[in-house]
């Protein structure tokens, strides 16, 4: 019955049979992944994904270029009577800019993640619950490393000094990065709240800008209206900018790093709970 | 806990916005073979996959997993099972390796013994080639055997499998085909949902066929087609005008109205057993009639639902009765 619908076609090239029988009777079972095993691997996972599409990185290090250049060349001297002088000034609170910028693409990156179909594998995984998100914003520190790098790097190309020497850049960096992770954790909610990557981009920055104006990068409070004075001190922007100022200059108190680390953990303590929460229950 | 059932669900029902998605499915499946869910798009197969895969939470019904229930102790039931859902569920912007080696070592093998557990995976799937190559690249066949291999790191007890051969081409379904029965072979269980009773009848021992969110009918292939008729001769005559003198040459041999295709060289008519379609053959060469082409077809779901529902398979807006 050449025609016959039931015919089985010819099997052209079976999968490799021996191999398939040996792969498939292993029994042994590994004991399970631990929380940090699990959170690393997925942290892995991320960095694999910057290393597959390095493009990605681009708005990352073009942005601050852009903003570090204008500011300084086109705002410096009518700010603070010289580029030189505004650059010193500004940089730590670009340095923040930046890096704050980055931490939207995490709730980007979520938001993408979970339309497709290996979410629901995770999902069925006797895993830490958790581990998928805070893997994935752990392993997107890799790319507020590489933000506040740039920054940095070209900060000191254009004349840009820091008395506290490496280890006072060193230590900014270092409580920028840590900030943003708690910061992403709000990015990641708006994440799985929104229905579309781009919404979370336009939502994540339309939030950050104002925020981040109304801090003392770019001009020092004292010079603005008092009701605005009294914003730009309570935002918790301008208290890591000021942190981020001092221990670059070497002379950084440790009652405003304390303050700057409590609001991280806040900031996480909200958010990532709320975050677990929302993609547990999703669809 | 010795669970002699594999899955015992009752009563499960998901709604979405108003909707009843599942309406009460209850199902018995017994361990160590492949059992079928058979149904149409948006019958409701998909859901009741997530809920038994403790991906989502029922809103009405119970069901036990490996002897464990599905919502008190869903840790328990992630550690046996795993799940290849309709949507591929490997990670498109990673290479096959990295995918298989992610979840070794999420499975808990040490970053050594993850790579060798994937090595000897793609070894086995033919995929060796295409280890280094992002999955966003592979062919639909390809992806599907990344996909079942990412289920097998850790063997499973169970194995959810959603419309694996869905959108393949033959051969590479018919390698889905022969790994889900080298799997059944080595003890696993596979709840296999599709929506081709061809699928269903040469890889399940059982099947329960799912409409509108319930199971409408549930027993073995044999039984089911049983119920629906054998199916039905096709034949194809080389001179179209011949056809209605074919017609009635068939009629009068098999006792049964011929169908006109639309196909105007085209018909068929409904005939059990194949000893009674080969003699209606016969009877139409002797006749002096040149065929194009014959065959005997086994029901399609579309006449399995016509026959268990009286509506047919793909038209959900209505409700009979």
């Amino acid at each position: 019955m050449k025609d016959a619908p039931t015919v089985r076609p010819p099997a052209v090239q079976p999968v490799a049979d021996g191999a398939l029988q040996r792969a498939l009777s292993r029994t042994a079972r590994p004991p399970g992944a631990g929380a940090s095993t699990a959170t690393m691997a997925f942290a892995w996972r991320g960095m694999l994904k910057i290393k597959h599409v390095p493009e990605q990185l681009l708005d990352v290090t073009i942005t601050p270029v852009l903003f570090l250049l204008m500011f300084t060349y086109l705002f410096g001297g009518a700010v603070a009577g010289s580029t030189g002088e505004y650059l010193q000034f500004l940089l730590p609170g670009l340095l923040v800019q930046s890096v704050l910028f980055t931490s939207v693409y995490s709730g980007v990156a979520l938001n993408t993640d979970m339309t497709k179909g290996v979410v629901d594998r995770f999902r069925s995984l006797p895993i830490w619950r958790p581990a998928p998100l805070v893997g994935a914003v752990l392993g997107d520190s890799v790319r507020y490393a590489i933000a506040a790098t740039v920054v940095v790097v070209l900060g000191l190309v254009m004349g840009f000094r820091a008395a506290a020497g490496v280890t006072g850049v060193l230590a900014a960096m270092g409580l920028v990065v840590v900030f943003a992770f708690g910061l992403s954790w709000v990015f990641t909610t708006v994440g799985l709240v929104l229905r579309s990557p781009s919404a979370v981009l336009n939502t994540g920055f339309m939030a950050l800008f104002p925020l981040i104006f109304l801090s003392n990068i770019f001009v020092e409070p004292e010079t603005l209206p008092r009701y605005l004075e009294a914003f730009v001190g309570l935002n918790p922007i301008s208290h890591l900018t000021s942190a981020t100022r001092d221990l670059m200059a070497g002379d950084a108190g440790a009652d405003l790093i304390a303050l700057v680390l409590a609001e991280t953990v806040v900031l996480t303590a909200v958010f990532a709970p709320l975050t677990v929460r929302l993609y547990r229950g999703k669809r | 806990m010795t669970a002699t059932l594999a899955i015992e669900a009752s009563g499960l029902a998901k709604s979405f916005r108003g909707t009843r998605a599942v309406d009460g499915v209850d199902l018995e499946v017994p361990r160590g073979a492949v059992y079928g869910v058979l149904g149409p798009n948006g019958a409701g197969k998909t859901t009741t996959i997530r809920m038994l895969a403790t991906l989502l939470r029922p809103d009405a019904g119970s069901a036990r997993v490996l002897g464990h229930d599905i919502v008190a102790e869903a840790d328990e039931v992630r550690g046996l099972i795993s799940l290849t859902g309709q949507l591929a569920s490997v990670d498109d912007e990673l290479t096959g390796r990295e995918n298989l080696v992610l979840l070794g070592r999420l499975l808990g093998y040490a970053t050594k013994q993850a790579r060798a557990r994937a090595d000897e995976l793609l070894a086995a799937f033919d995929l060796e080639e295409a280890a280094g190559r992002l999955v966003k690249g592979y062919s639909g066949g390809m992806r599907r055997r990344l996909d079942i291999a990412a289920s097998i790191v850790v063997t499973p007890e169970l194995m959810f499998l959603d419309e694996p051969t869905t959108g393949l081409d033959p051969r590479s379904r018919n390698q889905v085909w022969d790994i889900i029965r080298a799997l059944v072979g080595q003890g696993t269980t596979v709840l296999l949902c599709t929506q081709y009773l061809d699928e269903a009848d040469q890889l399940a021992e059982r099947i329960a066929v799912i409409d509108r969110g319930r199971v409408i009918a549930e027993g073995t292939p044999g039984s089911l087609k049983a119920s629906v008729g054998e199916g039905a001769l096709h034949v194809r005559l080389l001179d179209p005008a011949r056809r209605e003198e074919a017609a009635q040459t068939l009629a009068r041999v098999l006792d049964a109205e011929p169908r006109l295709e639309a196909d105007p060289a085209a018909l068929s008519v409904p005939v059990t057993g194949s000893d009674r379609a080969s003699e209606a053959v016969a009877e139409l060469s002797r006749a002096g009639f040149e065929l194009a082409g014959f065959g005997l077809a086994q029901p399609s779901l579309d006449e399995v639902f016509l026959a268990l529902t009286g509506h047919a398979a793909e038209e959900k807006e209505e409700v009979p009765g």
